[in-house]
């Protein structure tokens, strides 16, 4: 009898715990809604609208025109290129920069690292048109840096560096820098210094004890801040609009001209539905081969 | 509490204000009525209030708002979602017509409107000229002096005028001056261009000038900048610019000639509010006296021939407008029709030849 009453006294508990944690989960859920419901309307809405217009001809009727003028014309295959290209080198040449200005920062005591922080930071709270007006007067045929070097003889005819991909490259390196190095420091830091004593205890060298130890530990928080990067590159408009010179011209600008040339959403909104597919595509290609599980959230 | 005081105090000193300044709005003489016109905003929109919509609501003793807008895109939205808060739209004509087409504008009724002394060229049934601007080349001044080019052939004549170029980044414009630089005569440069093999004429002159093009530009402001920072030696652009980048110092000096003569004008959104005083108010902003305010602001000239004639506007200004008769004369009209018929094609072709 006794064991009897001890089972569905433990019975009641296990319910009374199941509603509690699901109350819990309900009360969760409210808290969440809020921003639930924002995604909802800001983001899967307009995009869903979006993707419904890119399929609706002038006067209203089904059509793939505009994923056909697509095909027709070697401009966008072209564009679409430059978008990837340019996107490609400025997450590469990120991670050459940000890897080491992150590891740096992560060995510096903590005071130190605050102060060298602010050289990431400043200009990161900077208006980005700003920056890039910036690096427009610094970099164009009578700007700072050709007039120095001039001056200096370190060169005779003005080098080409902005108003072509070398100004576009530039221009957003320095501006996506930040997206790359704060993740990445964040998990430099999370790597205890253990490891690395249990490694150089157990007889490995410097150089060894970083590629086999922190290296690793370090890729998520690299290939978190590369993710951000190359995404937000997919998109980037005013740089190259800016820096470009008209030679750059990115998936973003093309979106902008066929407003204005087709006066219909549609046109635009197919370029836009493409290259969601496309990034995607290239995102879900990505977390296979690099097993990007662990980054984007889905491996717990 | 102190919060919600203040601010209902605040709101009530608003409503006041509001109150006060229609009625000071409303009291010269029989006052009915206001329309709202939407422009392209800055120096232009601000010559434009100054010196068209201001004396003309003040001439008819109606109130005028104005508005900034994205150009026909915008309207498109609105007549199609039938919200149209516009009575009068500014629009460059290339886009006025497009819009007509679509059935987006109302006909003007040019008996409200009297055209009789307009340059005939300058108006459709649907928008009526406002200004006359130019699509001209542009040269800097340290690098060739005063003789620069003259021409579209010495646009092009990188042996005779070594530099860089700048060029637009659009098709609208920049097809003209490459078939009169490979010897087309202006008259029939929009024949040539009536068929895709003379667009690609067009294209492949281009694609001749492309290495020393640095710079593909996609507005006013930047084409002014270009010159006046040096970065260019030679660009294409509209007047108005370069005389303003020239007033700050830049060393730019432009000619008329083979220019692409070409116009912005008033249209009327289908569904406007005040559809009928809007039209009123177009009569108005197109009387001769009205229209010789324009230079005083802005190098853009009177669409109106008669404004030239009523001693308003003095003969050294009257010579800068790329609608002074002599100005006019050597250059080539752009035409609505061309742009009608040919632009999404040549626009597409054109984007090619930009990513090769």
């Amino acid at each position: 009898m006794t064991e009897l009453s001890i089972g569905s006294d433990s019975r009641a508990n296990e319910s009374t715990f199941l509603k509690q944690s699901r109350r819990e989960e309900w009360a969760l859920l409210g808290l969440a809604s809020p921003a639930i419901l924002t995604v909802l309307i800001v983001m899967v809405l307009p995009v869903g609208w979006l993707f419904y217009l890119s399929f609706l001809a002038d006067d209203g009727s089904f059509s793939l025109e505009h994923y056909n003028r697509m095909l027709e014309s070697k401009a966008y295959g072209r564009i679409f290129m430059t978008t990837f290209e340019v996107s490609f080198i400025t997450t590469g040449l990120c991670i050459l920069i940000g890897y080491p200005l992150a590891y740096f920062l992560s060995q510096l005591s903590s005071r130190m690292a605050a102060l060298c922080m602010l050289t990431v930071l400043l200009p990161f709270w900077t208006s980005l048109l700003v920056r890039t007006y910036a690096w427009l007067v610094l970099l164009q045929r009578k700007g700072l840096i050709n007039s120095w070097g001039i001056d200096l003889g370190l060169w005779d005819e003005p080098l080409k560096l902005v108003h072509n991909l070398n100004g576009t490259l530039i221009g957003m390196v320095h501006i996506m820098l930040p997206f790359l190095v704060l993740p990445l420091y964040g998990s430099m830091k999370a790597i205890s210094a253990d490891y690395l004593k249990a490694s150089s205890n157990l007889g490995a060298g410097p150089t060894q004890t970083f590629w086999n130890i922190f290296f690793p530990l370090s890729l998520p928080g690299l290939f978190a801040g590369a993710l951000i990067v190359f995404v937000l590159c997919l998109g980037f408009f005013v740089t190259p609009a800016v820096l470009g010179g008209g030679k750059v011209i990115m998936v973003s600008m093309q979106i902008t001209s066929n407003i204005e040339l087709f006066f219909n959403w549609g046109a635009a909104s197919a370029l836009g539905v493409v290259l969601l597919v496309i990034t995607l595509a290239i995102l879900l290609a990505a977390s296979r081969l690099l097993k990007l599980d662990n980054v984007l959230g889905g491996g717990h | 509490m102190t919060k919600k005081t203040e601010f209902s105090r605040r709101g009530l000193l608003a409503v006041a204000a509001g109150a006060m300044a229609m009625s000071m709005t409303a009291m010269p003489a029989q006052a009915d009525g206001s329309v709202t016109v939407a422009s392209w905003g800055g120096s232009y929109q601000n010559a434009q209030s100054l010196a068209l919509f201001q004396p003309a609501s003040k001439a008819m003793g109606i109130t005028v708002k104005e508005e900034t807008y994205g150009g026909m895109s915008d309207v498109r939205l609105k007549v199609k979602a039938g919200a149209v808060a516009w009575d009068i739209v500014s629009s460059g004509s290339g886009s006025a017509a497009r819009a007509a087409a679509e059935g987006l504008l109302e006909k003007l009724d040019y008996s409200v409107i009297d055209v009789s002394t307009f340059y005939p060229t300058l108006k459709t049934d649907y928008c009526v000229g406002s200004d006359v601007f130019s699509t001209v080349m542009a040269f800097n001044t340290a690098t060739y002096g005063d003789s620069g080019p003259k021409s579209w052939a010495d646009f092009w004549d990188v042996k005779k005028f070594p530099g860089k170029r700048a060029y637009r980044n659009k098709v609208a414009g920049a097809l003209e001056p490459a078939l009169m630089a490979d010897g087309v005569a202006p008259a029939d440069v929009y024949k040539v261009l009536d068929s895709e093999e003379g667009i690609k004429r067009a294209l492949d002159k281009i694609r001749e000038l492309k290495p020393e093009i640095a710079v593909w530009w996609k507005s006013g402001a930047q084409h002014a900048q270009l010159m006046k920072d040096g970065e260019v030696d030679m660009t294409t652009g509209w007047n108005g610019r370069f005389d303003v980048a020239k007033k700050d110092g830049a060393k730019v000096a432009y000619t008329f000639n083979q220019g692409l003569l070409d116009y912005d004008c008033f249209a009327i959104p289908k569904g406007a509010p005040n559809k009928d005083l809007a039209m009123k108010f177009l009569a108005e902003v197109s009387k001769p006296e009205i229209q010789a305010n324009l230079p005083k602001h802005i190098t853009y000239g009177p669409t109106n021939k008669k404004a030239y004639e009523i001693g308003m506007i003095d003969d050294k200004t009257a010579r800068m407008m790329p609608s002074h008769p002599d100005n006019a004369a050597v250059q080539l009209p752009v035409s609505l029709a061309w742009y009608a018929k040919w632009e999404q094609k040549a626009a597409a072709m054109y984007q090619d030849m930009l990513t090769e």
